[in-house]
C-alpha cells in the first residue's frame, strides 16, 4: 500500500485513478474466473446430457440394479462379505454371490496386493537405493543394473515375463512336492506351512505363546539393553507356553490331484503380479532413496565418522532416519501408482477389481455404471494411502526444521 | 490400459455417438466411406486368425466381413479390419469404430437387451467344451473335480462352468480367466489350467494348429450350446436387415447349387429365379439399399456358406470340424443351416 506517501512530494501518478484502474482489474479478474467456472460447469453439464442422450438412444438405461443380481460366475481368490444373521463376514465367493460381492471381492484383491506390494517395494527399494552408494563394487553395479533395467521396460510387458516364463515354469505340483518338503512351490501356486491352533489349545497357552512371539519381534526394534529384557520375557513367555501345552502346530501342505491344501497360498498369477510390481516400484523408490541420501549434507557423514561409528551405523542411525522425512511425499506418489499398476493383473488373469469389473459389464452390459464404481473405488483407494502417507509426514516432520 | 484412457474414449465415443444425426443408417454410412470396418478376432483358427506364414487374416468370420463388402460396395477388398477381443467387441459397435463384428460370438439374452446389439442370423452352432493334456490321462468331464478350468475373460463359458460346477457339486474346482485364447492355450501348455474351457471350434483349432496336436484331448462332454452369430448397433433396421439378407443369400446360394465354379454359367440361365436372385434381371437388392446383384457380388468374393466352411473348417484345414451331421448342415441334410425363401 502506498498510503503513507501522502505527506511527501507528489506522486508522479494519480493515486485515486490507480486505485481505480487496480479495483478495475480485480474485478475483470474475478469475472474472468467466474466465467471459466460457469464455463467448466457447463462443459460437465453438456457432457452429462450427451451421454445420457447417447445412453437413450441406444436404449440402455442407467441403473444400479444389477449389482443385487446373482453373479453367476465363480473367482479363482479372494473373500467378500456375506451376511450370516446381522454381522457381516469374511467368506470365499461362490457363483450365487451377488455381482457387488464380486466387486467386493475384486477390491479385496487389489487391496491385498497393494497393501504387500508396499510393504515388499519398501524395502526392496531402500536395499537397492542403499546398494546404489554401497562401497563394494559388486553390490553397487548389480542395483544399478537392476535399477536401470526394470526403470526403462515396461511394466505390462515385466508382469508377462514373471508369469509365463518365471512362475509357471515352475515344476508341476506332483513334482514339486516330493522336492521341498514342507514347503511346495510349484506352478499350480506356492504353498507355505503356516501355524495353526492346535487340538485342544487353551485360551491361557495361546496368549502367552502369542505374548512370546510378540515379544521377540518386539526385540528385534529396540536398543540392545531392553532387548536383552523382552528376550529373557519372550523366552519366560514361551517356557510357560510350552508347560501349559503348546498351543500351535504347523499346518503343512499335502498335495493332491490337482492342488495342495493347507498351509497358505499363493497363486500363481498373484506371485507374478506381486514380483511385477514389488520390483518395479522398488526401482523407482531405490531412485529417490539414493537421491535423498546423497542430498543429505557430507558434514553429516563425516562427523559420524568423527565420532567412531562405522559406515553401517552412520547409514541406519544417522543417514536413514534423515533421509526417511524427505522421500514420504515421494513414496506416497509411488505407493499410489503401485496400488493402481495393481489393475495390470488383469493381463494376467489375476482377479483383481478391474478384472473382475470387466467380467460383470460383459455378463450383464453395464459397462458405465461399472467403470464409474470402479473409478471411484481406485480413488478412495489412492485418497487414504496419500492420507497415511500425509499422516506419517506430519508426525515425522514434527520438530525438524527442513 | 489405463482407466482414464478408457473412460476419455468411452466419453467422447458416446458424444461422437449423440452428434450423430438419428436417421442416418450405418449402410448410408459404409456406402459414403467406400469401406466396410469390420470387427474380427485375429487369434481363433478357422473363424479370425492371422495366418503367421501368409501373414493373413483368414476365417470363417473373415470371408463374412469379406462376403459383406462384397455385396454392399462391390469390392470384396474394401474391409478394413479391426481386431476386437471377447470383451471389446460389443463397445466397439456401440461407439461406431466398427460397422459390423463378426468374431465368434454367442448369441444370447442379455446381449440384445443389456448390451444393445442386434444379432444377424447364426453362422454357426457351436458347444462349450473341454480340453486337457493328455498326459494327464483324463477321459471325461467327471474325473476333474477340484481342478483349475481356464477359459476367456468376458465369455459366456465364465457362467457356463459355474453353473456346471454348481450341478456337479464341485467346490474346489477354480475358474482362471485370460484376456484372449492365446494366453489361455499357453496357460494350458505350461500346467498351470488342468483344463481349457471355450468353444468346441476353439479348442480344435487351438490343439489343431500346436505342434503336437496328440499333446491335447478335447473330452466328449458339452457343457452347453453356442450358437455364434455377427452382430450390429441396434435400432438400425436398414442396415441389419441388409446384412441379414446377405447372410442368408450364402445360405440359399449354397442350397441353390451356386458356387464359385458354376456362377458364370448359372447367369447364364434362363430360369427367372437365379436370374433375380443373381441380380441378372431384377433382384433383391435395392429396396434393401443394397445393389441388385449383391449376392452375385459376396458368391464370387467368397462364394456360398458351404465353400466358405469348407475352405475354413474343412477337412483340409488343421482344424477339421465334421459338417455332417451337426446342426452346421443345410437344413435339408438335417441341419439347421436355413434360409428363408427367396420368391
Amino acid at each position: 500500500m502506498t498510503v503513507q506517501q501522502q505527506t511527501g512530494p507528489q506522486p508522479r501518478f494519480d493515486l485515486k485513478a490507480s486505485a481505480w484502474s487496480r479495483r478495475k482489474k480485480r474485478i475483470k479478474h474475478d469475472l474472468l474466473q467466474i466465467a471459466i467456472i460457469v464455463a467448466m460447469v457447463g462443459i460437465l453439464i453438456a457432457f452429462a446430457l450427451a451421454v445420457r442422450n447417447g445412453l437413450a438412444r441406444h436404449g440402455i438405461s442407467f441403473s444400479f440394479d444389477y449389482l443385487w443380481q446373482a453373479a453367476g460366475f465363480d473367482i479363482s481368490e479372494g473373500k467378500t462379505f456375506s451376511w450370516s444373521g446381522s454381522l457381516p463376514n469374511l467368506t470365499d465367493f461362490t457363483a450365487a454371490d451377488s455381482n457387488a460381492q464380486a466387486l467386493i471381492t475384486g477390491l479385496f484383491n487389489t487391496i491385498k496386493v497393494a497393501v504387500l506390494g508396499i510393504i515388499f517395494s519398501t524395502i526392496l527399494g531402500v536395499m537397492l537405493g542403499v546398494g546404489r552408494l554401497s562401497t563394494n563394487w559388486l553390490v553397487r553395479q548389480i542395483s544399478f543394473g537392476v535399477i536401470e533395467f526394470v526403470r526403462n521396460t515396461p511394466l505390462l510387458i515385466q508382469l508377462v515375463f514373471w508369469y509365463f516364463a518365471v512362475v509357471l515354469q515352475f515344476p508341476p505340483l506332483a513334482a514339486a512336492a516330493k522336492l521341498y518338503g514342507g514347503f511346495i512351490i510349484s506352478q499350480q501356486g506356492t504353498y507355505l506351512p503356516w501355524p495353526v491352533l492346535a487340538e485342544g489349545a487353551t485360551i491361557p497357552s495361546a496368549v502367552a505363546a502369542s505374548v512370546g512371539i510378540a515379544l521377540v519381534f518386539t526385540a528385534l526394534f529396540v536398543s540392545a539393553k531392553l532387548r536383552i529384557l523382552a528376550l529373557v520375557a519372550a523366552f519366560a513367555a514361551l517356557a510357560l507356553a510350552i508347560g501349559l501345552g503348546f498351543p500351535f502346530v504347523l499346518d503343512y501342505p499335502v498335495a493332491n490331484r490337482f492342488r495342495a491344501s493347507g498351509g497358505i497360498a499363493i497363486s500363481p498369477e498373484m506371485a507374478a503380479l506381486l514380483l511385477a510390481i514389488v520390483v518395479n516400484s522398488a526401482s523407482y523408490i531405490a531412485e529417490i532413496v539414493r537421491g535423498a541420501i546423497e542430498a543429505v549434507n557430507r558434514g553429516q557423514w563425516e562427523a559420524a565418522a568423527a565420532l567412531g561409528l562405522n559406515r553401517r551405523d552412520t547409514l541406519s542411525d544417522i543417514i536413514l532416519p534423515q533421509v526417511f522425512r524427505v522421500v514420504l511425499p515421494s513414496l506416497g506418489n509411488q505407493y499410489i501408482n503401485l496400488s493402481k499398476n495393481t489393475a495390470l493383473g488383469i493381463a494376467i488373469g489375476f482377479p483383481e477389481l478391474f478384472n473382475i469389473y470387466g467380467t460383470i459389464a460383459n455378463q450383464t452390459g453395464r459397462t458405465l455404471e461399472g467403470i464409474v464404481i470402479v473409478m471411484v473405488a481406485y480413488l478412495l483407494l489412492s485418497w487414504i494411502i496419500s492420507a497415511v502417507v500425509n499422516f506419517a509426514n506430519s508426525r515425522l516432520a514434527m520438530g525438524t526444521s527442513r | 490400459m489405463s482407466l482414464g484412457k478408457l473412460l476419455a474414449a468411452g466419453v467422447f465415443a458416446t458424444i461422437g455417438l449423440s452428434m450423430n444425426p438419428a436417421s442416418a443408417s450405418v449402410l448410408d454410412t459404409v456406402k459414403e466411406r467406400g469401406v466396410l470396418h469390420c470387427g474380427t478376432d485375429n487369434t481363433a483358427p478357422g473363424f479370425g486368425y492371422l495366418n503367421t506364414k501368409t501373414g493373413q487374416l483368414e476365417g470363417l468370420d473373415v470371408d463374412f466381413c469379406k462376403a459383406v463388402a462384397a455385396a454392399v460396395l462391390g469390392d470384396a477388398t474394401k474391409v478394413k479390419f479391426v481386431t476386437v477381443t471377447d470383451k471389446s467387441r460389443f463397445d466397439a459397435v456401440l461407439t461406431n469404430q466398427v460397422d459390423v463384428v463378426f468374431a465368434h460370438t454367442t448369441l444370447k439374452p442379455a446381449r440384445e437387451s443389456a448390451i444393445s446389439v442386434d444379432f444377424l442370423p447364426i453362422n454357426f452352432y457351436d458347444g462349450t467344451g473341454i480340453m486337457v493334456k493328455s498326459e494327464i490321462g483324463v477321459k471325461s468331464l467327471d474325473e476333474l473335480d477340484g481342478a483349475t478350468f481356464c477359459t476367456t475373460q468376458g465369455s459366456v463359458t465364465e457362467t457356463v462352468l459355474a453353473s456346471a460346477f454348481k450341478a456337479k457339486g464341485w467346490t474346489t474346482s477354480k475358474v482362471l480367466t485370460y484376456e484372449n485364447l492365446e494366453k489361455l492355450f499357453a496357460a494350458l501348455g505350461s500346467g498351470r489350467c488342468d483344463a481349457m474351457s471355450t468353444d468346441k471350434s476353439a479348442l480344435a483349432a487351438w490343439a489343431g494348429n500346436s505342434p503336437n496336436p496328440s499333446d491335447y484331448v478335447i473330452l466328449p462332454d458339452t457343457l452347453d450350446k453356442s450358437p455364434f452369430a455377427g452382430f450390429v448397433v441396434a435400432n438400425d433396421s436398414k442396415w441389419r436387415n441388409a446384412l441379414r439378407w446377405i447372410t442368408y443369400g450364402l445360405f440359399q446360394a449354397e442350397e441353390s447349387g451356386v458356387t464359385m465354379a458354376k456362377l458364370d454359367e448359372l447367369m447364364k440361365s434362363d430360369d427367372p429365379f437365379f436370374q433375380k436372385l443373381l441380380g441378372v434381371n431384377g433382384g433383391f437388392g435395392k429396396d434393401f439399399g443394397l445393389p441388385d446383384d449383391f449376392i452375385q457380388q459376396a458368391v464370387r468374393a467368397v462364394g456360398n456358406y458351404g465353400e466358405i466352411y469348407e475352405r475354413n473348417l474343412g477337412p483340409d484345414t488343421t482344424m477339421y470340424l465334421e459338417r455332417k451331421g451337426t446342426p452346421n448342415a443345410l437344413w435339408t441334410e438335417g441341419g439347421a443351416i436355413y434360409s428363408p425363401l427367396w420368391n
